[in-house]
């Protein structure tokens, strides 16, 4: 009881809404729930990050029809990852060979119901691409050991040291046979972008169902006109840059001579 | 507090910025110096992306020189012709180093770059002012002081160079070329580093063109006014790394901080102020070389490049 304390706490109305979803599909629509074996949603779709942004978490819910173990899979945007690999030159370290890995999310993270190889073999997760440990990226070199070997494991613990990619699933828990949640963290670093929220539902070592939810991470308020209008138009945003300065420096010199 | 900087994208403590550029302005007002060379190493170490760090720190840097120059120009402190000539050497150096920081950043070797120069000059200048300083110090101790008096016209090498110039201001006739490369090697440090430069120009006036020192501050500041300017405003064009909510923080910590430290400073000897400074700018080299050489935790890094 102590435990959902806290998660009224942390999230009192996603938690209501949450409950009052469950209740109204399960009461009103009882009919199509029982041809639907899952059933998901998230208490907000959109992560905002404003200019206070510290990180954030949304609440993941559902209900299964049957018992049956869930694994959540979140997978950020795509983008290309360049994995440098420094060397001793003349004393110092320096930035040598390099390899390109593309498709690469920009952050992942899992979380199930129990321990990840109970629930199931490596077999399923390997098919079904669950888990950090079975993304495939595609590299530009042929070579194998560049491409798969020591950088592929370098790209994904410096992913991890960065909070990107997640190093155990998160818990998964079930309030009572049917309904289930669990908070997804987004940390302060999480990157912008459209989000794939994977939910399966894996009984008897298969998956019986898969659901598939999005969520968009994107900046707004003040940090995010900012940077839209820095690459949108660059040359405005140099000259006020350097019109805030001259201003700001005119104003101390000011001051300083009054006092 | 935190606060979420647009172009650097990470959260930052805001007081911790704030001290940050209070205690540089500090030192800045302390000693007299621009502090860009303090400011942008610790950016780096407090975590901000290097290309970010020495950008924005460019554009802190105007408005620094622009609160200082008034001073000089209200004084006649400011030799307007010499400034211009260094300018356009300023101009083209930066122009071209803000080119040499994008490619190298492409490279994936600016990180290393900016941490190179930094050690080199830093460590030079460091030990420079920390042996002149303590010169002066055992000097003083000794009272058998007879001070070197610098002749107002030398004839050096560089004065045979082609097309003399008359800077009135600062009574020399001297080739045109000389404050042009001073000002254009200047203005790729300015680029690569995000420094005002004022620590490597100031001496290059007094001792490589003879200027009086009367007119060397005023007239580099008049210079790094305008090469600070074309750095902020090129790298927003060329690496959109400019970020001004981190500017912003870093001016209003510098400004009060200038303040304290101009009346602080005043209480102090120059020497014992200068064998500081150097000692503060040598740990600050050192930080960075032992960063350089000590075998990193993870020997890979990672980029994204979206």
């Amino acid at each position: 009881m102590g435990k959902s304390r806290i998660a009224f706490y942390r999230a009192p109305y996603c938690w209501f809404y949450g409950v009052i979803a469950i209740l109204s599909v399960l009461i009103l629509d009882s009919d199509r729930v029982r041809a639907d074996p899952l059933v998901v949603d998230l208490s907000n779709h959109l992560v905002a990050i404003t200019t206070g942004f510290t990180g954030t978490d949304v609440l993941l819910f559902g209900a299964v029809q049957n018992q049956g173990d869930v694994v959540v899979t979140v997978r950020g945007p795509d983008q290309d990852m360049v994995v440098r690999r420094k060397e001793r030159k003349m004393g110092i370290w320096v930035n040598s060979e390099s390899a390109k890995f593309r498709n690469v999310p920009a952050y992942y993270a899992t979380a199930s119901s129990r321990s990840m190889d109970i629930i199931a073999n490596d077999r399923l997760y390997e098919n079904y691409r669950i888990g950090v440990d079975h993304q495939r990226f595609i590299t530009e070199l042929d070579d194998a050991e560049r491409g798969d070997g020591v950088y592929r494991e370098a790209l994904i613990r410096n992913m991890r040291n960065s909070g990107l990619f997640n190093r155990h699933p998160a818990k998964i828990s079930f309030l009572s046979n049917q309904l289930f949640r669990t908070n997804l963290h987004f940390p302060a670093n999480t990157p912008t972008g459209t989000y794939t929220i994977n939910v399966y539902l894996i009984r008897d070592g298969r998956v019986a169902s898969v659901k598939t939810t999005p969520l968009v991470v994107s900046k707004t308020g003040v940090s995010a006109e900012v940077y839209d209008f820095a690459h949108r138009y660059s040359a405005l945003y140099g000259i006020i840059a350097v019109i805030i300065a001259v201003f700001a420096g005119w104003f101390a010199s000011v001051a300083f001579r009054k006092s | 507090m935190q606060i979420y900087l647009p172009i650097a994208e990470m959260s930052v403590n805001i007081f911790l910025i704030l001290g940050l550029g209070g205690a540089v302005g500090f030192l800045s007002g302390l000693f007299g110096v621009g502090g860009g060379f303090l400011i942008t190493p610790l950016l780096i170490f407090y975590g901000i992306p290097p290309a970010v760090s020495v950008a924005t720190a460019a554009n802190q840097i105007v408005a620094s020189s622009v609160s200082g120059v008034f001073a000089h120009w209200r004084r006649g402190n400011v030799d307007l012709k010499m400034g211009l000539v260094l300018l356009v050497g300023g101009i083209i150096g930066s122009t071209i180093g803000v080119w040499v920081f994008a490619w190298l950043r492409a490279l994936g070797q600016i990180d290393l770059v900016i941490s190179l120069c930094y050690v080199i000059f830093l460590g030079v200048i460091g030990a420079l002012m920390l042996i002149e300083a303590m010169r002066a110090i055992f000097r003083t101790r000794r009272r058998g002081g007879n001070l070197r008096k610098v002749k107002k016209h030398q004839h050096g090498y560089f004065h045979g160079l082609p097309f003399k110039m008359r800077f009135y201001r600062s009574g020399l006739y001297i080739s045109a070329l000389l404050p042009l490369l001073v000002g254009f090697f200047v203005g790729i440090l300015t680029a690569l580093m995000g420094v005002g430069g004022g620590f490597v120009m100031v001496p290059a006036m007094i001792y490589l063109l003879g200027m009086p020192t009367a007119v060397v501050i005023g007239t580099s500041l008049f210079q790094i006014i305008f090469v600070t300017a074309n750095v902020t405003f090129l790298q927003s064009v060329q690496t959109q790394t400019v970020d001004v909510a981190l500017a912003i923080l870093l001016l209003v910590g510098g400004v009060i901080g200038a303040q304290f430290g101009a009346r602080f400073g005043s209480k102090l000897k120059g020497e014992q102020l200068r064998a500081l400074l150097g000692l503060l700018v040598l740990s600050v080299c050192l930080k960075l070389l032992f960063d350089l050489v000590a075998t990193p935790g993870d020997l890979y890094s990672i980029m994204g490049n979206s």
